[in-house]
């Protein structure tokens, strides 16, 4: 008997809740660390950034309005997704990362018991962060957070699934949709979640997944007048800088974050806080 | 039965009665269905870019007939929308004027105060607009109407009933009646292609209606799915281009509904260049029949010339 021929994998992207390929054509190889053939990604382009913030402006509306608890809810049936993906997503963090299979065992555990943890405080945000205050007149006045819009996400290059779902999970948590430029070297722990978003709750174009070279990319969400905020994280130190210049020719929100970030230790608010607005409300005092 | 003007002897025999008209109509060559279509689907790839692009954006813009047909219209919605007619991106003055401003005739007069001096059409839908099913005397109250507040263009629809049972010859005495009751203003014929089901009743209710006197041929409502298409723009360029080299005389087209984005539009200038030729790129005789498209070519065109992607935010809402 013959050996079976694998079947060769060329992902596509996820944009809108569909995987359309590359609008350029263009796909790449995807290599483990030490150099072995994985699998093809797409290689976005910034058609396909434009395409993806489109969609994750159309999904905005639906998704900042859903419910806080129905919010968590979706993420919690996403956690369930994950948990029924762990072997392959261990198997995928080994081979990108080059880590022992325990360690990347550890990473994934990590990883969704991370999801879990932003899951639950989609209800809680609000509590936390807003208030009512005093005021010396006969009102009330209410301060609440509101998600900031379409946030441009630029993943950790290092931690493919962890750092991953450590800068998705806050911004979607707190109701904002995103663009998310994957890892260039180690993208298919991402491809999966998307394989893994796509089959949970969550509503297309709330999170959009573009794989390709984030030097390449970055620069047009850094300056796409319809994205809201943008998260360096991932960014190549060489344009760092002109991606904060140019963020600030349309006013975004820039989380300056480093990528040395270390992702593994559980997280404080701040990156939930980064992409929340405050509006406050004065309503004069009923009888 | 009279023919509105001297026509040619050829196309002066068929309008003479309704047998003629229909023997007329009938002997028009049939659409080779997937011809046009693959011909229309071959011209939408034609790549257009930089320079060319930011001309044909601005040519899509001064063909734009700014419209708003629901029922919810208010006399505030038209007065904004006329404000936006004059000057689309306030920002930038250089932006072209849009063609027209096209609502039901009780808000005529509103958007014809707005727009006087301005050199912006006022259009008026009319004849018991979208389904046209009334009588004679109401359609033609309803055209004069519109005439007498303002309307400087008509857009009637067909009786696709009649059209479709065969009686060509109402249809052609309707078309007739309304250019009379319209005077000087402008008249387009909307044939409702979503209703007419083949290509070759297109072909033929554009001829109808060019026949009839009709100034300019309109795809559709916009109210009915599927609305223009690129195929049956094709049609109905061929139809005025064969008019032109018959009699000379030079009559428009419209395509409305369903055309959102510049690259739509821009396939669709495509197309009048290559099918009809490069004297309709002009807005007297293409226009966009259109709501959401003015804030595409306005996102599109701040995109060409400030090097980045605009946004919604930075056009107003409608």
């Amino acid at each position: 008997m013959s050996d079976r021929i694998t079947v060769a994998k060329t992902y596509k992207l996820y944009i809108g809740g569909k995987f359309p390929r590359s609008e350029s054509g263009r796909s790449y190889p995807v290599t483990d660390a030490k150099g072995t053939f994985l699998a093809n990604a797409a290689q976005g382009s910034r058609k396909d950034a434009r395409d993806a913030v489109s969609a994750a402006r159309k999904a905005f509306a639906g998704w900042s309005g859903t419910t806080a608890y129905n919010r968590g809810q979706v993420l919690y049936r996403v956690a369930e997704v994950l948990e029924g993906r762990r072997e392959q997503f261990i198997a995928e963090v080994a081979t990108s990362e080059g880590v022992p299979a325990k360690k990347a065992q550890s990473l994934v555990d990590t990883a969704i018991d991370r999801w879990v943890w932003y899951a639950g405080w989609t209800d809680k945000i609000a509590a936390v962060l807003g208030s009512s205050n005093p005021v010396a007149g006969p009102y009330f006045s209410f301060s609440t957070p509101e998600p900031t819009g379409v946030v441009a996400v630029l993943a950790p290059q290092q931690s493919s699934l962890l750092g991953l779902i450590s800068v998705i999970a806050p911004v979607i948590a707190s109701g904002n949709t995103c663009v998310v430029i994957t890892s260039q070297d180690r993208p298919l722990p991402a491809i999966t979640l998307s394989e893994v978003l796509a089959t949970s709750d969550v509503p297309g174009g709330v999170v959009n997944i573009i794989t390709g070279r984030t030097a390449e990319i970055a620069p047009w969400l850094a300056s796409h007048g319809d994205v809201n905020a943008l998260d360096l994280t991932g960014a190549p130190e060489s344009i760092r800088a002109d991606l904060e210049r140019s963020a600030a020719g349309t006013v975004k929100r820039v989380l300056r974050n480093k990528p040395s970030e270390d992702f593994t230790v559980t997280p404080d608010m701040s990156r939930l806080r980064a992409f929340l607005e405050t509006k406050t409300v004065w309503h004069p005092m009923g009888v | 039965m009279a023919a509105p003007t001297t026509l040619p002897s050829a196309l002066a025999d068929a309008t003479r009665d309704e047998s003629s008209l229909r023997r007329f109509l009938h002997g028009l060559p049939g659409v080779d269905q997937v011809g046009v279509e693959q011909r229309a689907a071959g011209l939408g790839t034609r790549s257009i870019k930089k320079a060319s692009k930011l001309h044909a954006i601005d040519l899509a813009i001064s063909m734009v007939d700014l419209t708003t047909l629901e029922g919810a219209d208010t006399h505030g919605k038209v007065r904004s929308l006329a404000a936006k007619a004059k000057r689309p991106d306030p920002d930038r003055p250089d932006v072209p004027k849009v063609a027209a401003v096209c609502v039901y005739p009780d808000m005529v007069k509103t958007a014809a105060d707005d727009l006087v001096g301005t050199g912006i059409n006022v259009a008026s839908v009319a004849t018991a607009f979208p389904s046209g099913r009334s009588t004679m005397d109401i359609k033609l109250a309803d055209t004069r109407f519109a005439v007498e507040q303002g309307a400087s263009e008509v857009d009637m629809v067909i009786d696709r009933g009649a059209f479709l049972s065969g009686r060509y010859g109402q249809v052609f005495e309707e078309i007739v009646k309304i250019k009379e009751a319209c005077g000087d203003a402008h008249l387009k014929v909307i044939l409702e292609t979503g209703e007419l089901v083949t290509y070759d009743n297109v072909r033929r209710a554009s001829w109808l209606a060019l026949l009839a006197g009709g100034d300019f041929i309109k795809t559709s409502t916009g109210k009915v799915q599927p609305a223009a298409t690129l195929p049956v723009t094709h049609v109905m360029l061929q139809a005025v281009r064969d008019w032109k080299d018959q009699t000379g005389e030079l009559r428009g087209v419209k395509p409305a509904g369903g055309i959102r984005t510049t690259k739509d539009a821009i396939k669709y200038l495509v197309a009048v260049h290559e099918v009809a030729g490069p004297e309709w790129l002009d807005p007297n005789l293409f226009r966009f029949g259109a709501s959401t498209l003015l804030n595409d070519l306005l996102m599109q065109r701040r995109t060409q010339l400030d090097g980045h992607y605009s946004g919604p935010d930075y056009v107003t809402v409608d």
